[in-house]
């Protein structure tokens, strides 16, 4: 789970890790009283979306009045800011941070992340701040400083002094950048997190290391630990057949392309979506319905999929093991006489009891297409939404 | 004597009382598994399945000598049992349990690590469905039926994708030594190169097939290990070409966040450590029988 900068950084900052006066504001009239509140003659307005590269798109703006950020705010609320990391949908903003400007004298990123190689956290820093870190790899490999921490103790004072001094922090700032640095680790650690990353953390021209921006991500499976994490959960900010998905169990990521997919299983599933594109045609969403495929799963995944207007056909592929066929295919059946589906549907069985299964949806007197093997299923989803398209005979409207 | 697990393996199961667990325990059973015992904290005294139930895995593992144990703990609590096998001198652990928070298994990680590697409990999972030696025994949850006894090792992080690989090759007329579930979760037990290792040892496997899928570093730390070490033919097939950047695709683990992680990506890594790769699902067992029939060429 994401969770907004403005969070982060409030969330940082309990873990002793410095950050700028700042104060949130859900309209133009609240942003420039916050500024008047926090004082000062020079501020930042910051969209507050999940998504990085909201300077490059537009989303952070400098003040120098009240006025100016009157305006400035006016200009963000409720549109979408499209960034590198947004999609082309973009993302709403609802919220925006207003922060006193700090005088910048050098930038560096920090990162926390789950190395899936050794298994632990790592920090990577480099002395390149303000660039995205895959542009950092790209162009200035040899700035990254790597360290892993070693997690029955968690990160020692030598390795954040080795880190600083690496960057090349002057001696008298080391003692902050420990203490930020061991921060962050406290907080990642603690909270369950899977990724910190600060970008820039700066050095001011008085001397004081400040986090300028935070971004944290949680781990979805550790929330039920963290009530106090998992209630910054945004909505707003997830795609709505996702969070609609993910509060009925199922896992669902949307597409671009326009064949639904309901697959028991993630590997399977990605498979399926695979073969799709070999058979000539465009998943339309990733969905797993998990191992058990209860009818009540299958037809709560018909709706999601359904509630995509792109979808011009439907394909579903079970591998029942412990659950039959028989029993799946019961459920197919049930599900499409609840759920209206206009589309093309092609069912591809296998496992325990694939006869009986293949029996059920035959004699259902549903307008079923049926297949045996996962490329055949993948060609007949295919060749049905084609020849829907060549005969003209869509009943969907398309988008 | 197959990898891992055989007719011999005694095992436990951890929370065997829940509903889940019992259905997976008679199953076992049924198969041939020599399910010795389970263990709750509390309801030691009990039978489930006709077995004893013990509240400690050293209690369950001084009164029946066990030495394998399935782990079907909820995932607040699963980390902790599983240590607690570890400590107990179980030597093989599979644990099912998907949703276990990251950083438990870093903590459980650390924690093996204790013991000298030839005491060191093997754990696979979280988040697979288990281990089976077909016709010998099943450690897992995976219908045993669409396994024929053989000589072809499956190793892979997806459940059903596995299923359909051995059903593919069934159709075909071929048979598994063993398949290992080595879980969607981006920090596992053991990775396909800790069970290529077992595989290469095993007099019982003739080809490997590795089931991979976007996300993490496993697949190609796997082609590095398979250029220099492995001996026996590999075959691999890698799922989610159409998977998007930065997305997670329904396992915790399958999330392309750094170079080398996409599918095309690991497609060209292991193919240049001379694995065949299968370029679809539906190929799977086809290409795996093409490649034994050369290698018996």
């Amino acid at each position: 789970m994401d969770i907004h900068e403005y969070q982060a950084k409030e969330v940082l900052s309990n873990f002793g890790v410095t950050v700028p006066p700042g104060a949130l504001a859900y309209s133009p009239e609240q942003a420039a009283y916050r500024a008047r509140e926090l004082g000062g003659d020079k501020w930042i307005v910051k969209a507050q979306v999940h998504a990085g590269g909201r300077g490059k798109a537009g989303g952070v703006k400098l003040c120098n009045s009240e006025a100016e950020i009157y305006e400035a705010t006016e200009n963000l609320f409720g549109k979408k800011l499209v960034t590198h990391q947004t999609g082309p949908e973009g993302k709403g903003i609802y919220r925006v941070y207003v922060e006193g400007a700090v005088p910048i004298a050098r930038e560096i990123y920090l990162g926390f992340v789950l190395d899936r190689s050794s298994q632990r956290v790592m920090i990577v820093a480099s002395s390149e701040g303000g660039m995205e870190i895959e542009e950092i790899s790209a162009e200035r490999p040899e700035s990254i400083v790597r360290s892993t921490v070693e997690p029955a103790v968690g990160l020692q004072d030598f390795q954040a002094r080795e880190i600083a001094f690496q960057l090349g922090i002057e001696p008298a700032m080391t003692q902050q950048m420990v203490r930020t640095l061991k921060g962050c680790y406290q907080a990642f650690s603690e909270l369950d997190a899977t990724m910190v990353e600060i970008n820039p953390l700066v050095v001011t021209s008085d001397n004081r290391v400040i986090a300028l921006d935070a971004k944290m991500t949680f781990d979805d499976n550790a929330l039920f630990r963290h009530p106090q994490i998992a209630e910054l959960r945004d909505k707003s900010q997830e795609d709505p057949r996702e969070s609609r998905a993910a509060d009925r169990g199922l896992s669902y990521v949307g597409l671009e392309g326009n064949i639904g997919c309901i697959v028991n299983g993630a590997g399977l599933a990605m498979a399926t979506m695979d073969t799709i594109k070999l058979a000539g045609g465009e998943p339309a969403n990733f969905l797993d319905i998990g191992g058990g495929a209860t009818p009540e799963r299958v037809a709560k995944a018909f709706r999601l999929v359904m509630s995509d207007s792109n979808v011009q056909a439907v394909l579903v592929n079970i591998f029942a093991g412990i659950n039959r066929c028989d029993w799946v295919a019961e459920g197919v059946v049930q599900a499409l006489k609840e759920v209206q589906v206009d589309v093309p549907v092609v069912v591809r069985l296998a496992g325990t009891n694939v006869e009986e299964g293949q029996k059920i949806l035959a004699q259902s007197g549903l307008p079923l297409i049926r297949a045996t093997s996962l490329m055949e299923a993948a060609e007949r989803a295919v060749g049905a939404w084609k020849n829907d398209l060549d005969q003209n005979t869509r009943v969907r409207a398309v988008k | 004597m197959s990898i891992l697990l055989d007719r011999e393996s005694r095992v436990i199961v951890q929370g065997i009382t829940g509903k889940i667990a019992r259905f997976h325990t008679k199953d076992m059973i049924e198969y041939g598994t020599n399910v010795v015992g389970g263990v709750v904290p509390g309801k030691g005294g009990e039978t489930v399945e006709g077995v004893p139930v013990f509240n400690t895995v050293k209690e369950a593992v001084e009164a029946t000598g066990a030495n394998a144990s399935l782990v079907f703990v909820p995932p607040p609590f699963a980390a902790d049992s599983i240590m607690e096998a570890a400590d107990a001198g179980i030597h093989y652990c599979v644990c099912i349990t998907d949703g276990i928070p990251a950083q438990d298994m870093i903590r459980v990680k650390r924690y093996m690590y204790r013991y000298p590697k030839e005491k060191r409990m093997i754990l696979t999972g979280p988040n697979c469905a288990g281990t089976i030696s077909p016709g010998k025994a099943l450690l897992g949850i995976m219908p045993g039926h669409i396994y024929l006894p053989g000589t072809v090792g499956i190793i892979g992080r997806s459940g059903t994708l596995g299923y359909e690989a051995a059903a593919q090759l069934k159709e075909l007329g071929l048979g598994v030594s063993t398949s290992v579930g080595i879980g969607g979760d981006p920090i596992n037990g053991s990775s396909f190169k800790d069970i290529l290792e077992w595989f290469e040892k095993d007099p019982e496997t003739e080809v490997i097939a590795m089931i991979g899928e976007i996300g993490g570093p496993q697949e190609a730390e796997a082609a590095d290990y398979i250029k220099n070490h492995v001996t026996k033919p590999v075959v691999a097939y890698v799922a989610g070409l159409t998977a998007p950047k930065g997305r997670t695709m329904g396992h915790a683990g399958a999330i392309i966040s750094a170079f080398g992680e996409s599918a095309s990506e690991k497609v060209e890594i292991l193919s240049a450590a001379g694995v065949t790769v299968a370029e679809n699902p539906a190929v799977i067992g086809e290409t795996i029988a093409s490649v034994m029939k050369k290698n018996a060429a």
